[in-house]
């Protein structure tokens, strides 16, 4: 029964979906403001329709919270004796789910869009409620019609497959719903840039109307992405932080258009210029999140992490990729030539540097995506390749690092124009910081070329990405351009630890007996014991060591190798200490005959700044987004005070 | 600069001319780093230069996994039904790697015709073929289990 309510509060929900979209085009032909006419519906349409979808997905959590193996999908991928965490993060853990969550947020972002959103013109809001309504159909579409998640198996199972081993962790359960949350919000953003073209309402109240959401959406992704990486890091246990995978690349696609599409967006926000530029981006954004979305699902290109694969799904992806993005594009060559141009500005000026960083970024997402896809296209002509860090690392660096030239300079430049030889100090104490770290580099040699320009590089945008705060009041200043340094900041953070991790790396691999110690950078190994143990759904060989920094204290290390009965699957678990300079990173194998143990070492100096960097980014986003909404709800607070006084004084 | 559309021209010619830049840089680069995909009857008929990356995807054969007396090094052959390549590795082997069953190998060939892999391959999943065998038919897979269960 719960399902049967689950899969009819879908049906509702697309059919509003549906009328959403005629109400919304419809009156489009009308002018606004007339409440009597069919737009009217749209708004309470799209609440309904988020309303109909949270029930449906709050069914699939209750399925799966009693585990109902009636219902295949629990089936296919729960089991009676999971802990009940897992057990609920299998409802979006699988292909199913995760697209009836996707769907889920998205109608929550169009309801909240329909009850706060009063910026905009009302016809440009309907227009973006329709274009949402027409991007929700196809996923509607999608689930109802290829991936049910409330179908029924019939005789019920007698017990569940369980849910892939590698998946049950804390880490991963809430890791594929951010990166939705981002995908979602750019899907919104697509709306907002769709509807404004439609309308040709290209206005900074539009690119104010949508930042917002593509905050939102890039904070979501960039703490997916920098827990995702995490994640490989220490699951896999390969002691790598970044695969260049085409699951990872598909999460860093629509992370760089979306960083693109904030920059371009605040330059329309702020200086009404950029009007095509940021529309076009909104839509490569949301283009990037579908083919991220097609090449995790269609398993299309092999990839170690890829899961749910099948090529009728991916297929249906497809279809709607080319629907949105082409529709879009049309909608864009039909309309762009109308959005008029906004203002002027010298090359030399914040919009100028904005510019620069923009068209870097999208080299670099080009040639994420020429290299991702590239498998594809030679596999069409028969030659199997594989494209990996070779091709990556110094391909992106060669537009990286200009960028981030750019971004250490850009944000002392002021709007419109600006000369170099105003901000010659601030010049000079980056070209210090960065001839300093070069020397330091050299002086420690070893470090091979990327690592090294990443540790120049790096340390001079720490100190640039400061400079703005000189000379201002620190407590007057607002809290976006707060967001701005510190994630600035971030990215600097995150660069020295990639470039540190890189140089300075050391890996020990060998067999030792139980209580031979082994040495491994600055830390000597013991080997105590290696002990069984059991978990829920789990047993484990478990070795203990003892762990000595430079001859100091002993801390206990404890990795496993794990093996899993539902399904029957090995992991690895390695064990982690984290040092302020560094991490050492363990993981026992194998027995090696003779009473031996597989043991593979890492010291990994400074790695944590990657991750650190990247929560330093998000937390520049999230302070950048409350300063941004916080400045909104003033202005309109005092908006309706001047029309309460004039209406006042009418009477 | 003076003029707007002057300005908006400039803007598009340069945002233009990098797009290509990078499209260039990326497919010259992809030329000479994509490594290429071999099953062992290629690498046998049309082999690599020693040292060019390439991966290497078969089925490890039974009874082939010897590990070395440093407890850490293993060696095995990787075959594919009508050829066999010796494959060597360092290394903590993935969770599903066993013989008889699939394996992707990142690594080169070295000029005594061992390959030599730095990365082993064994997707997360006990069912797991690598993609690029799902193309072999029933018969084919049928052979490389015969042959290697011999």
């Amino acid at each position: 029964m719960i399902a049967e309510l689950g899969l009819a509060a879908l049906w509702l929900a697309a059919a509003l979906a549906g009328l959403q979209l005629a109400a919304g085009a419809l009156s489009l032909r009308t002018e606004a403001g007339d409440d009597s006419d069919l737009g009217s519906v749209v708004r309470p349409a799209a609440v309904v329709q988020g309303i109909l979808c949270v029930f449906a997905f709050t069914m699939l959590l209750w399925l799966f919270a009693r585990t109902d193996l009636s219902v295949k999908l629990v089936a296919e991928n729960s089991h009676s004796m999971k802990p009940m965490l897992f057990k609920v993060a299998a409802a979006w853990g699988n292909h199913e789910g995760s697209m009836l969550l996707w769907v889920t947020v998205m109608s929550i972002a169009g309801a909240l869009i329909a009850l706060i959103e009063r910026r905009l013109p009302e016809r440009t809001m309907r227009a973006t409620l329709a274009a949402q309504a027409f991007v929700g159909l196809g996923f509607y579409a999608f689930l109802l019609f290829s991936s049910n998640p409330f179908e029924r198996l019939n005789p019920p199972a007698l017990e569940g497959l369980g849910l892939n081993p590698l998946l049950q962790d804390i880490g991963l359960a809430f890791h594929p719903p951010t990166l939705y949350f981002g995908y979602v919000g750019l899907s919104v953003a697509f709306s907002f840039a769709v509807g404004a073209l439609l309308t040709r309402e290209v206005t900074p109240a539009f690119a104010r109307a949508m930042r917002p959401w593509v905050l939102g959406a890039w904070i979501f992704l960039t703490v997916g992405i920098t827990a995702g990486s995490y994640w490989a890091y220490y699951e896999l246990g390969w002691g790598g932080w970044w695969f260049w995978d085409p699951v990872e690349n598909a999460s860093l696609m629509p992370w760089l258009a979306a960083t693109a599409l904030l920059h371009s967006a605040s330059v329309l926000a702020a200086r009404d210029a950029l009007r095509a530029w940021t529309i076009m981006l909104g839509v490569i954004a949301f283009s990037m999140s579908m083919i991220g979305t097609f090449l995790v699902r269609s398993g299309i290109l092999t990839s170690v992490h890829a899961f749910a694969v099948d090529p009728e799904r991916g297929t249906f992806i497809l279809a709607l990729l080319a629907i949105y993005i082409g529709g879009a594009l049309l909608v864009f060559a039909l309309r762009a030539g109308s959005v008029s141009e906004g203002q002027r500005f010298a090359l030399v000026s914040r919009e100028g540097a904005l510019v620069v960083n923009n068209v870097m970024l999208s080299a670099i997402l080009g040639v994420v995506l020429l290299g991702t896809l590239y498998p594809l296209l030679t596999e069409a002509m028969g030659v199997r390749v594989s494209v990996g860090p070779p091709y990556f690392d110094p391909v992106s660096a060669i537009f990286a690092l200009p960028m981030l030239v750019v971004m250490a300079v850009g944000p002392l430049l002021r709007w419109r124009s600006d000369r170099l030889g105003r901000v010659r100090w601030q010049l000079a104490v980056i070209g210090t910081v960065a001839l300093a770290a070069a020397v330091a580099v050299l002086l420690l040699a070893g470090a091979g070329l990327l690592p090294s320009l990443g540790l120049v590089f790096g340390a001079a945008l720490l100190v640039a990405s400061v400079l703005p705060l000189k000379g201002r009041s620190l407590r007057l200043l607002p809290l976006a351009t707060w967001g701005m340094v510190v994630a600035h900041f971030g990215i600097a953070v995150a660069l020295l630890g990639m470039a540190s991790e890189s140089a300075f790396n050391q890996e020990k691999l060998a067999a030792v007996n139980v209580g031979e110690t082994t040495q491994v950078g600055p830390w000597k190994i013991t080997l105590e014991r290696v002990d069984p143990i059991a978990g829920p759904n789990w047993t484990a060989l478990e070795g203990v060591m003892s762990a000595r920094y430079d001859g100091g204290a002993p801390i206990v290390v404890t990795p496993q190798a794990r093996t899993f009965w539902a399904p029957p699957q090995e992991t690895t678990e390695s064990a982690l200490v984290t040092r302020w300079n560094g991490q050492l990173y363990a993981v026992i194998g194998k027995e090696a005959g003779q009473g031996r143990w597989q043991l593979r070492l890492w010291w990994k100096p400074f790695v944590p700044l990657i991750w650190l960097g990247g929560l330093l980014v998000a937390l520049g986003g999230a302070l950048a987004l409350v300063g941004r909404v916080a400045t909104d709800l003033r202005r309109r607070s005092a908006q309706r005070r001047i029309a309460e006084r004039k209406a006042d004084a009418a009477t | 600069m003076h003029q707007p559309k002057h300005q908006r021209l400039a803007l598009v010619v340069i945002a233009v001319v990098v797009l290509i830049a990078a499209s260039l840089i990326a497919t010259w680069a992809l030329r000479g780093e994509a490594s290429l995909f071999y099953v062992p009857s290629q690498l046998v008929s049309d082999p690599p230069a020693p040292g060019r990356a390439v991966r290497l995807g078969g089925m490890v054969e039974q009874g082939s996994v010897v590990t070395r007396p440093d407890g850490v090094t293993i060696d095995f052959v990787v075959g594919d039904g009508k050829a066999r390549v010796p494959v060597e590795y360092s290394g903590i082997v993935p969770d599903l790697f066993k013989e008889g069953s699939g394996v992707v190998a990142d690594g080169r060939m070295q000029a005594n015709g061992v390959f030599k892999a730095d990365t082993l391959l064994a997707k997360h999943d006990e069912n797991y073929v690598p993609r690029e065998l799902q193309d072999m038919t029933a018969a084919q897979k049928q052979a490389v289990v015969e042959d290697t269960t011999k």
